[in-house]
């Protein structure tokens, strides 16, 4: 991992097409914080997340991210877009995901390794050579956290990683956060449930208006909206 | 029995065939494997199509030169491939009412544009004809093969991560349009560089029908490249011998050995087998 610098929002402008859903929006994620994104949905949670790595042009403003290169950057998206039919093992899954090969080195021992140990992490050891279409969500949404986990990225963004999860995956994959977490990553993820950002993420960013609110929950509950 | 199935390859033009079909069965159903599992079968016909006025054009201007006639058909393919990732962009994925109307135009140029030509044997252009198959083609076919696979193997790992999850591969690489691109070129050529033995319409067979049933066989990407590669070997040799036994055009006779060999795969293979699919159903 790279050392972590500070991202800055300046007078953030993000539009869907002509519509602008985000205008003004300006502050810090601080090096190696722990931030929630909510929000009501179509508020540009996931349009500021894809800002954020780089994959979604900005109408006005602009993003410091402190000379992060797009592969210090882990975006873990809604799982939805991925073609869970792929005839592929959660091995594989995962060792792909580390730092790019290049089309002629192979896959070497170290990378396995760390694929398995990520694997073992997310609590799937011994499901390594499953094909990816015979797990369940939670299982499969642990994969992605393992992928994640051998990305080794500086800035790390969480697209509702809850989502379609159990309980005790939840749990865990919320333990793989706040390892993130204490090793000084910075870690924002788009979340819903305020109780559970209440409880394990010291800071938030509410875009409940267009130029967001920093650190102040709203009260009702964001499901219902 | 032995010496039955031996006998067509006695003739030169046969083992000519024979040695183009099984080049290509080795270069071409990896490609079909990977069209089948982005869920791009349909390009494969909209390309088949699509090469067919490249070739008649190539065949106006050479008298029927098998390189002139690949080239344009190269050309036109390579186009139709552009015209149809440009409207599956435009379209936001649902481009399959265009492609259907892309490839019907694409046919209806070509055969217009033979029949222009009356020294054109238009079913040997659209289903094939082994009598045909020259040094020219055999080297075409062979020389596909050699480059085919080489390059699939160097684009191997960012296709199969730009197929398995393209929005990882557009946020950590970026350049899975390349590999996209390139794996477009590979299938043009394959298309094309069969078309003199199999026709341009039957073309294609020996790339999907096999990788289509590979998907039986085996769990593992690996594993159905190689089901797919055996199968079309099978169906080329088969193909081949039905051709010439039965006096059916090359093209229909591979393709319909293929196709055999899938329901066959679909009854008996060692995964989804239909009865499987029905039991589990009930």
């Amino acid at each position: 991992m790279t050392a972590v610098p500070a991202v800055t929002l300046h007078n953030v402008e993000l539009r869907h097409g002509a519509r602008v859903i985000v205008s003004g929006l300006s502050g810090t994620f601080a090096p190696g914080s722990l931030t929630a994104l909510v929000g009501a949905n179509g508020s540009g949670k996931t349009t500021l997340l894809r800002a954020l790595a780089g994959l979604h042009p900005l109408a006005a403003g602009r993003i410091d991210r402190g000379g992060l290169r797009p592969r210090d950057i882990a975006l873990l998206a809604q799982g939805s877009h991925l073609d869970r039919a792929f005839p592929i093992t959660c091995e594989e899954v995962v060792a792909l995901g580390g730092s790019r090969l290049g089309p002629f080195r192979a896959v070497d021992a170290k990378r396995w390794a760390a694929a398995r140990a990520a694997l073992d992490r997310v609590g799937l050891a011994g499901m390594e050579h499953r094909q990816i279409q015979a797990l369940s969500a939670g299982q499969f949404q642990r994969v992605l956290f393992a992928r994640t986990i051998v990305q080794e990225a500086s800035l790390i963004l969480l697209d509702e990683p809850f989502t379609a999860v159990d309980a005790a995956t939840t749990c865990l994959l919320l333990s793989v956060i706040r390892d993130w977490h204490a090793q000084g990553r910075t870690v924002i993820a788009v979340l819903h449930d305020l109780e559970l950002v209440r409880r394990h993420f010291p800071r938030t960013l509410s875009l409940t208006d267009a130029t967001g609110t920093w650190d102040v929950l709203p009260d009702r509950a964001l499901q219902a909206a | 029995m032995l010496q039955l199935l031996l006998e067509p390859f006695t003739l030169g033009f046969m083992r000519r065939a024979l040695a183009g079909c099984l080049a290509l069965s080795v270069a071409a159903p990896p490609l079909g494997v990977f069209l089948v599992l982005r869920r791009m079968s349909l390009m494969s016909d909209v390309l088949q199509h699509g090469v067919l006025p490249g070739i008649a054009i190539g065949a106006i201007f050479s008298g029927l030169s098998v390189w002139a006639m690949g080239l344009g058909g190269v050309a036109a393919g390579l186009l139709v491939a552009l015209l149809a990732g440009w409207l599956a962009r435009r379209t936001g994925g649902r481009e399959d009412s265009q492609l259907a109307g892309m490839y019907l135009v694409a046919l209806a140029a070509g055969v217009a544009l033979i029949s222009t030509q009356h020294s054109i044997d238009l079913t040997h252009l659209l289903f094939g004809n082994v009598l045909a198959v020259d040094r020219a083609a055999l080297l075409g076919m062979a020389g596909v093969a050699t480059v085919t696979l080489p390059v699939l193997a160097l684009i191997w790992r960012p296709l199969v991560l730009e197929s398995l999850d393209p929005g990882f591969m557009a946020a950590t690489a970026g350049r899975g349009g390349l590999a996209h691109l390139v794996f477009l070129v590979l299938v043009v050529l394959c298309v094309v560089s069969g078309f003199v033995a199999l026709g341009t319409l039957m073309a294609v067979g020996l790339m999907m029908l096999p990788a289509i049933a590979a998907r039986h066989w085996s769990d593992s990407l690996a594993g159905q490249v190689r089901a797919a590669v055996a199968l079309a070997c099978l169906a080329s040799v088969g193909g081949l011998e039905l051709s010439f036994y039965r006096d059916i055009p090359a093209g229909p006779a591979i393709v319909l050995t293929a196709g055999g060999l899938w329901i066959i795969s679909l009854l008996a293979g060692r995964r989804a087998r239909l009865w499987q699919r029905a039991m589990t159903d009930a």
